[in-house]
């Protein structure tokens, strides 16, 4: 079964951004022909370990658990709140934590909300060259909700189905993720000394 | 098992009254501390070695040199000697004169640092880190087993007929740890060649010590050298004692919030939890430091850091006293009575001449 991570910054309860994720979610899960196990990840929660492990440069339990998930997972949904024109910084942060070889080749659905449309272009502006930063396949279709969105027929729902549609072919399209923990397999010397 | 002090050799504010120590009595206190160590009955003193401020060991064995003359018993080894970024031929030559000079007393934990401008400033690149760790040791223990050595690589001066003077003492080169936080490549490093490896697991969760750990102990077994278990591991750990835990929580917590490693992050109490970092009653400390074996196997080391970020000499020279009279003697007793006959203590000079002396005698 392939592993769906969605990851939500919202930061109030009930949250747009996490109304956006769970909608993302699901329209990947409905375009996926096989079994999709959905874990949803709310960065809220893991603020405090976010900042700690920033600071220490290791990760509490709790965060080290959803790093190994997210770095284990067969495709992404990364929706974050629009702040002063970019992602939260909480998004930011959680994704510096992470390390840089955790993404490579992992499709990726981007998704952001904000108070007016005019934000839209954080998708295309902070968003995907983060991950192409990571080396991650960002699906082309981002979704970006604005607050007046959930009450228009502004095809919001179609761009949804859209992307949740692109990012399940990408995931149908590689085979499962196996992770190589150099811990487990680690490069022999005679290689190192080359 | 061998217990011991390291220490950073920081200049810092003391956050309870203010002072700074001029670099001058840093150098002498951390020759007081290592002097305290042998005074009570500890085994090992190690001293890192770093090229910026606030720092101040840049010549360690200048200071180990000192130290050797002004003590009889204890064994002399660094916490990291920079395999990266020192000239491989530079630090055979040093050592063995340290070597020498102690009768034998010196062993070495060889390691990256952390610095990023020191690689630079010593002509390297710190994105060749691993690469310069693997060569220039390889170069380093040709330098001291080979009398006469020709040479190329990458990253120093090609050598035609060198040699490394003085040669060990007995024909025997120090025993080297290397130490790691977090790099596969290094416990690789340590298990390929049957060395010591040191897990500073200080700041560090034990759960990931422990797979670290487990590593080396496997490629160990892996590369001939003996059983997973008869690897030899070293560890790191810190404490702050007073007879009443609470005491010791309300002296220590300003060094804690001032610290450059600790401030701002994860509080006392969540530290404590989740690194070795012990602030308590010296029963506490025994009873993590026996955790250490629950947790990561039979182990050949313990070093222990009592002072920096400010801590006065008097109270870090007040650590290694309860170390040694009320700490020390019980794990000693503990661990001997829980460790199997069949893993070894670590090397020394003296175990190594043994040893050479045996096979000689055999053969």
């Amino acid at each position: 079964m392939s592993r769906l991570v969605v990851l939500s910054a919202g930061m109030r309860q009930p949250s747009s951004t996490r109304l956006l994720a769970d909608r993302l979610a699901a329209a990947t899960t409905a375009a996926t022909g096989a079994e999709l196990e959905v874990r949803t990840i709310e960065l809220r929660e893991l603020g405090h370990d976010i900042v700690n492990a920033t600071v220490t440069g290791f990760a509490a339990p709790a965060l080290q658990e959803v790093l190994d998930a997210v770095a284990a997972a067969d495709g992404l949904v990364a929706v974050s709140p629009t702040m002063n024109g970019s992602y939260s910084g909480l998004f930011k942060s959680f994704f510096d934590v992470l390390g840089d070889d955790a993404l490579v080749d992992v499709p990726v659905l981007i998704g952001a909300t904000g108070g007016t449309a005019r934000h839209s272009l954080v998708l295309e502006h902070a968003l995907r060259p983060l991950f192409s930063y990571l080396r991650a396949v960002v699906v082309p279709t981002g979704v970006y909700a604005a607050t007046q969105d959930w009450g228009a027929e502004s095809g919001l729902a179609a761009r949804i189905e859209r992307a949740g549609r692109e990012l399940a072919a990408q995931i149908a399209a590689r085979p499962p993720r196996v992770v190589l923990d150099p811990l487990d397999e680690p490069t022999p010397f005679e290689q190192l000394l080359g | 098992m061998q217990f011991g002090i390291f220490t950073v050799g920081d200049v810092a504010t003391d956050p309870a009254t203010g002072r700074t120590p001029s670099e001058h009595e840093r150098i002498k206190a951390m020759v007081a501390i290592a002097r305290k160590t042998e005074e009570v009955g500890l085994d090992v003193f190690a001293m890192g070695e770093h090229h910026n401020p606030p720092f101040i060991p840049s010549s360690p064995t200048t200071i180990l040199g000192y130290i050797a003359a002004r003590t009889q018993t204890l064994l002399l080894s660094t916490a990291t000697t920079l395999i990266t970024t020192n000239d491989p031929v530079k630090i055979a030559e040093d050592y063995a004169v340290l070597q020498h000079l102690a009768d034998g007393r010196v062993d070495l934990m060889m390691g990256r640092g952390n610095t990023g401008p020191v690689y630079p400033w010593f002509g390297k690149d710190i994105r060749d880190g691993i690469d310069l760790a693997v060569e220039n040791y390889a170069l380093l223990r040709r330098l001291w087993r080979e009398d006469v050595v020709d040479w190329a690589g990458k990253h120093r001066t090609p050598l035609q007929s060198f040699t490394a003077t003085p040669r060990p003492l007995d024909g025997i080169p120090p025993f080297v740890w290397h130490g790691s936080i977090r790099s596969p490549e290094i416990a690789e490093q340590a298990a390929y060649y049957g060395d010591g490896f040191f897990a500073n697991n200080i700041f560090w969760p034990a759960s990931h010590t422990a797979r670290l750990i487990g590593l080396y102990r496997k490629r160990f077994e892996h590369y001939g050298h003996g059983s997973a278990d008869q690897a030899i591991v070293g560890l790191g750990g810190q404490v702050y004692m007073r007879k009443n835990s609470q005491d010791a929580v309300r002296e220590f917590r300003p060094y804690f919030a001032r610290s450059p490693i600790y401030g701002g992050g994860p509080s006392l109490e969540e530290t404590m939890r989740q690194t070795p970092l012990v602030v308590g009653s010296p029963q506490q400390v025994i009873d993590r430091t026996l955790q250490f074996r629950e947790d990561f196997g039979d182990y050949q080391r313990q070093l222990i850091n009592v002072d920096g970020m400010g801590i006065p000499l008097e109270t870090a020279l007040e650590q290694i006293e309860i170390l040694g009279s009320e700490v020390v003697p019980v794990l000693r007793k503990e661990f001997a009575a829980l460790r199997p006959a069949h893993v070894p203590e670590a090397p020394t000079h003296a175990s190594l001449k043994a040893a050479l002396q045996t096979s000689a005698a055999t053969s």
